[in-house]
């Protein structure tokens, strides 16, 4: 996994609630069998005019103008500004692998669906949770700059914005620390073996059925 | 201890280790596998050189892409094909039990795992899959998980997690005439609406959950996801202890009587305390249906399109006036006067003999209107589609003019070839509105199977309560 200390990133603002990760990335391109490549598909049926299927040449196909996305201002955004409850519904964690994939490092919202925001720290991508206030206050700030960027430092846990207006922000620490150093989740629980070994031993006492 | 909620007994019976902030690695007893999220899985797996920790503890079947029409050749879309492929020589290579495309037992994975009593009260149950909450209806702790999960719990067979919050959602007295589990999982969820849960792990309870058949309580834990809930759970009774005698995959014996008698104690302690408690009178539930694309935006059958305008809320009336336009529909329409094209009963919602009969039932000796393109009925799983048969619902369904498929999820999230086309206006059993989820530009309202079928009767929908 890739590490995530800090990042001064161009801003693009999804201003909707709810997205979800049908909208993400749509079914038909989770018939692949790979994790990489979906970033030219994310947002599909908002971002382009036609219906986007796997194997399409995608720099041919009609751009939606109206979608956020295709403005030429928000060309290179790092950094996803958005509503609440981002990434509800479908687990596909292919929903993270298309959002980084296109670029994106951080997504900020003041609420995200559960099992997206755990995908995303498994993937380099940092989600922030801040109050729908302080969220507002970014949109309006946006809107109103042209190349509006934010600096996020992890390890600090803080956003700067270009006026120097800084928000700290909440992230658990064992998923700062995975974060931070791009670690492998695996191979931590790895370390653990005789702990679960003894678990096992110990459930196939009490509980026989469950291992037949 | 006397003041546990039926979630801490389900936690605390599979910590390993915890973490000084929290995190636990918690131990996985069924990993139930499909193909759409697993290949990078088993693909990691392949890569790092590792093995499967205990494949005995998997289950996997091919869903989300198989076809519901004749299952003779092979899958005619490559891609598609390719994915059901892998899954198949994934289970071979790594020794996983598969129900292959077609095997009699394969079907949807919500529906096969307690079928074949591979789902049990008491376990921790995961699979790649939102839905997989489903399997709290049997007291068991089940919930979903992405594909860096999948591969962690096949590397290790545990998974590192925190522990949530709890909400007990209580349901309290009788259902109305036509009144069904869906409706009421959808009332729940236009009350507390589509991140209402997140954070936390519900716990249906009341006098109407305990009422329900555990096809009833598998609706409605299902659902549990699109109230923002990771995982959804009901009690253990001899509803569900009876559910599970002789299933091929459940104890027998000794075994059984050791095991029944520990999922009697599968229930919240008369002292435990909750995060949340939400409460809901079952007696003013009618039929319900979605009008928009998330599947808060619900509302009663004899009620109307809701009129943003009313709304104070500048985000949710935005998120309104584009679900109208999205779903071609004006505000203050009546629901009975909205007119569909197609109707889907199927979907790990709403695919068991309990929703086929009730289907069946509201069909019988009848036809479905002349605006009706295509109705079609898409059973849970091979031993679904042979109950019905046996009992002579295939030929209901038939004779009213339905489509009568092969098992599998089908046009719930339409990666095979059923879906809508853009416009296109469908009742459906299954459990999401979003945007594009039936097919690009595709309308979707969410409804019972009851429903669902008097729609197809009548070509709008109907109010089956009356």
């Amino acid at each position: 996994m890739q590490k995530f200390s800090l990042l001064d990133g161009l801003v693009v603002p999804l201003d909707r609630a709810n997205v979800d990760t049908d909208a993400i990335i749509p079914k038909q391109f989770l018939k692949s069998i790979k994790r990489s490549g979906f970033g030219p598909n994310a947002f599909d049926e908002w971002r382009y005019l036609d219906h986007g299927e796997p194997g399409m040449d995608n720099s041919k196909r009609k751009l939606n103008p109206d979608f956020v996305l295709n403005q030429p201002r928000y060309k290179g955004a790092q950094i996803l500004l958005t509503r609440e409850n981002f990434g509800c519904g479908s687990s596909r964690e292919h929903a993270p692998w298309a959002l980084e994939d296109y670029g994106f490092r951080v997504i900020i919202a003041p609420s995200y669906a559960d099992i997206f925001f755990n995908n995303c720290f498994k993937n380099g991508l940092l989600p922030i949770r801040l109050d729908a206030a302080i969220v507002d206050a970014l949109f309006k700030a946006e809107a109103k700059t042209s190349g509006f960027k934010l600096h996020v430092d992890l390890e600090q846990q803080k956003i700067t914005t270009p006026d120097g207006t800084v928000y700290p922000f909440e992230v658990e620490a064992f998923r700062k620390h995975c974060l931070l150093n791009g670690l492998d989740d695996i191979g931590l629980t790895m370390q653990h073996v005789d702990d679960i070994r003894a678990y096992e031993h110990r459930r196939k006492v009490e509980a026989p059925w469950l291992f037949s | 201890m006397n003041n546990q909620t039926l979630y801490d007994k389900l936690w605390n019976s599979h910590v390993v280790r915890s973490e000084a902030d929290g995190t636990a690695l918690l131990y996985i007893d069924r990993h139930l596998v499909h193909e759409v999220t697993s290949p990078q899985a088993f693909e990691g797996l392949r890569i790092a050189g590792r093995k499967p920790w205990r494949t005995n503890s998997m289950l996997a079947v091919p869903d989300h892409n198989v076809p519901t029409v004749s299952r003779v050749e092979r899958i005619h879309d490559p891609v598609s094909r390719v994915q059901v492929e892998t899954l198949d020589m994934n289970c071979k290579e790594f020794g996983v039990t598969e129900f292959k495309m077609n095997d009699l037992r394969q079907g949807i994975v919500h529906v096969i795992g307690p079928e074949q009593g591979a789902t049990l009260p008491g376990m921790t149950i995961v699979c790649g899959d939102s839905h997989t909450s489903t399997h709290g209806a049997f007291a068991a702790l089940a919930f979903g998980i992405g594909t860096s999960e999948v591969e962690h719990v096949m590397a290790t067979q545990c998974l590192l997690i925190k522990k949530t919050k709890v909400m007990q959602i209580l349901v309290e007295g009788k259902l109305g005439n036509g009144v069904t589990a869906k409706d009421v999982v959808l009332a729940i969820i236009g009350k507390i609406g589509t991140a209402g849960g997140t954070g936390y792990s519900v716990e249906f309870a009341g006098s109407t959950i305990r009422g329900l058949s555990m096809e009833g309580r598998m609706t409605i834990c299902n659902m549990a996801i699109e109230a923002g809930a990771r995982a959804g759970m009901i009690a253990a009774d001899e509803t569900t202890i009876n559910y599970f005698k002789g299933r091929p995959f459940a104890p027998q014996g000794e075994l059984w009587d050791k095991a029944a008698a520990y999922w009697q104690t599968l229930h919240s302690d008369a002292g435990a305390k909750f995060d949340k408690v939400v409460t809901l009178d079952a007696a003013a539930i009618k039929p319900q249906v979605t009008w928009g694309t998330s599947p808060e935006m619900v509302v009663a059958v004899d009620g109307r399109v809701p009129d943003p305008k009313q709304e104070s809320d500048v985000v949710k009336r935005s998120s309104m006036e584009h679900s109208l336009a999205y779903m071609g529909l004006q505000a203050n329409t009546p629901i009975t006067e909205i007119k569909i094209d197609k109707v889907f009963i199927g979907s790990c919602t709403n695919s068991r003999i309990e929703d086929l009969r009730a289907a069946a039932a509201v069909v019988r000796g009848k036809h479905i209107a002349d605006n009706i393109m295509l109705a079609m009925v898409v059973p849970g799983s091979g031993l679904v589609k042979q109950q019905a048969e046996l009992e002579g619902l295939d030929k209901v369904f038939i004779a009213a003019g339905f489509e009568w498929r092969e098992p599998g999820c089908s046009m719930c999230l339409a990666m095979n070839d059923d879906r809508l086309s853009p416009g296109e206006r469908c009742a459906s059993t299954s459990n999401r509105n979003f945007e594009g989820r039936q097919g690009q530009g595709g309308r979707t309202h969410l409804v019972s199977p009851a429903m669902a079928a008097a729609a197809a009767i009548a070509g709008h929908f109907v109010d089956v309560s009356k």
